[in-house]
């Protein structure tokens, strides 16, 4: 295997770029949790043409809702969350700046198509590998929407997280690819 | 009789929720181990070694192995020569899951269907009672994870669907799941009895140790069937291409009515948590 390319955010246009599907990448920098509730909450506030409560120019969005945290522990386990439940919404947020998502799981057309017009990646965390991608946040703040506990949107400064990419900004799908080039018969 | 307090169920429920949802069973570690072994693509092994790294950590540091600690689901086997003491059963079950996940510091996903509101304790929990000869409690906490059970079907065949049914049916639900259920998953096949006995047949064939053989030896060939099936998929760790797309399929058959041929299927991420104690 590669060495994974280490990535800094927020993300450029360049950064973006120069991923290509299959690549291992680790994160450091500030990104932003938000699952379900929390995208329609962005969502709106984009109709209504309001203000977001975070510039999303450039940065990276990670879908969890974590466990809560230990005493002691920075974060609690955090692993991604399914991804096409954000669908509905990540394409407004893609045209409004968002570079990066992290999450697991397939991705509709319309987002795809975003990525490559607006040029924008979807990275994949390992599902299930919560306790291991809680270790490489270093802080956590709220930031947004704190009623909605685990799912409030939270700023973390991350260390080497680990993800891969799975659509870069050519319009390749690493979910299609790499099921074709393993498949028999 | 022997006197049982439900207190001392309570304490048990608590302790085996936090035990669960930590500490990943040495069948499931030496099933990573026998797909690193065997798996093609490079980045598909990387992937299994990050599942038992993570394994690691969360067992030295007592923390959640997935941040989906998952719906409470509760096997109970209660000896006919018990008597209960000291309150209501299910309410004990059900302070033993908000005590263990509270203390635990495991997440509160349970919630009101129409409002999403979450009950903010995880309960209530899936109890499953059944009354068994002997004196003896025995409890089984096995936490299920959204992701998965979404991917999880019950289908009524038909009989002269036969064998091939089965194998077409579970097969083409696995490459329907693609990535969604967190591959390697673990198929839980649940064949006969009745529409909703077939759901739990495939819940309880998931409580099975990794590696053991089916006690029927036609079942046991139709489970390495489709297990070959499946890993022709392609899907692989996480869904990024690979041979891992199962570790294992368990199958759990029982009679059917003559007009019917009922078949579940529960999928279970490669977090397949379940801890017991008898008391």
């Amino acid at each position: 295997m590669t060495e994974p390319i280490r990535l800094k955010t927020p993300l450029s246009d360049q950064d973006v770029e120069k991923l290509n599907i299959g690549d291992r990448v680790l994160i450091s920098g500030i990104i932003y949790t938000g699952r379900d509730a929390a995208h329609k909450r962005l969502f709106d506030l984009l109709k209504e043409a309001k203000n977001l409560p975070f510039n999303i120019q450039g940065q990276i969005i990670y879908y969890v809702g974590p466990t809560p945290a230990k005493p002691g522990q920075v974060f609690g386990s955090a692993g991604p969350t399914t991804s096409y439940r954000m669908d509905a919404y990540s394409p407004t947020l893609i045209e409004r700046g968002l570079k990066g998502m992290i999450g697991k799981g397939m991705r509709s057309d319309a987002v795809k198509e975003a990525m490559k017009k607006y040029k924008a990646v979807y990275f994949a965390a390992t599902g299930g590998a919560g306790a291991l991608l809680a270790k490489r946040v270093k802080k956590a703040e709220v930031v947004a929407y704190e009623d909605l506990g685990p799912e409030a949107i939270r700023k973390l400064e991350v260390e080497d997280l680990p993800v891969i990419v799975v659509n870069d900004v050519r319009g390749n799908d690493l979910y299609v690819e790499g099921m074709r080039k393993y498949q028999k018969g | 009789m022997r006197e049982v307090h439900v207190r001392a169920i309570t304490d048990k429920v608590r302790a085996l929720c936090m035990e669960a949802n930590t500490d990943l069973g040495e069948d499931v570690l030496q099933a990573f181990d026998r797909a690193i072994a065997k798996e093609e693509s490079p980045l598909g092994v990387e992937i299994l070694k990050e599942l038992k790294e993570n394994a690691r950590i969360a067992k030295e540091e007592r923390v959640a192995i997935c941040q989906d600690t998952g719906f409470a689901v509760i096997f109970l086997e209660l000896g006919q020569d018990v008597h209960l003491v000291g309150g209501d059963l299910k309410e004990a079950v059900f302070e033993g899951v908000r005590e263990g996940y509270r203390d635990g510091y495991l997440r509160k996903s349970i919630c009101h269907p129409f409002t999403r509101a979450n009950t903010g304790d995880n309960t209530p929990a899936i109890i499953h009672t059944e009354v068994v000869p002997g004196d003896e409690v025995k409890i089984t906490v096995a936490p299920k994870g959204g992701g998965s059970e979404n991917m999880s079907r019950v289908v009524m065949l038909t009989p002269s669907d036969g064998v091939e049914g089965i194998k077409r049916f579970v097969v083409q639900r696995v490459k329907e799941s693609g990535s969604n259920p967190c591959p390697p998953t673990i198929v839980g096949v649940g064949i006969g009895g009745t529409f909703e006995q077939a759901a739990l047949l495939a819940k309880k064939s998931l409580l099975r140790p990794l590696g053991s053989k089916n006690p029927d030896s036609d079942l046991d060939q139709l489970e390495a069937e489709i297990l070959d099936e499946i890993n022709k998929l392609g899907i692989g760790p996480q869904g990024l291409g690979g041979r891992t797309t199962s570790l294992a399929v368990h199958i759990f058959m029982i009679p059917c009515h003559i007009a019917s041929f009922p078949l579940a299927v529960n999928i279970q991420c490669h977090a397949q948590r379940h801890k017991e104690a008898v008391i």
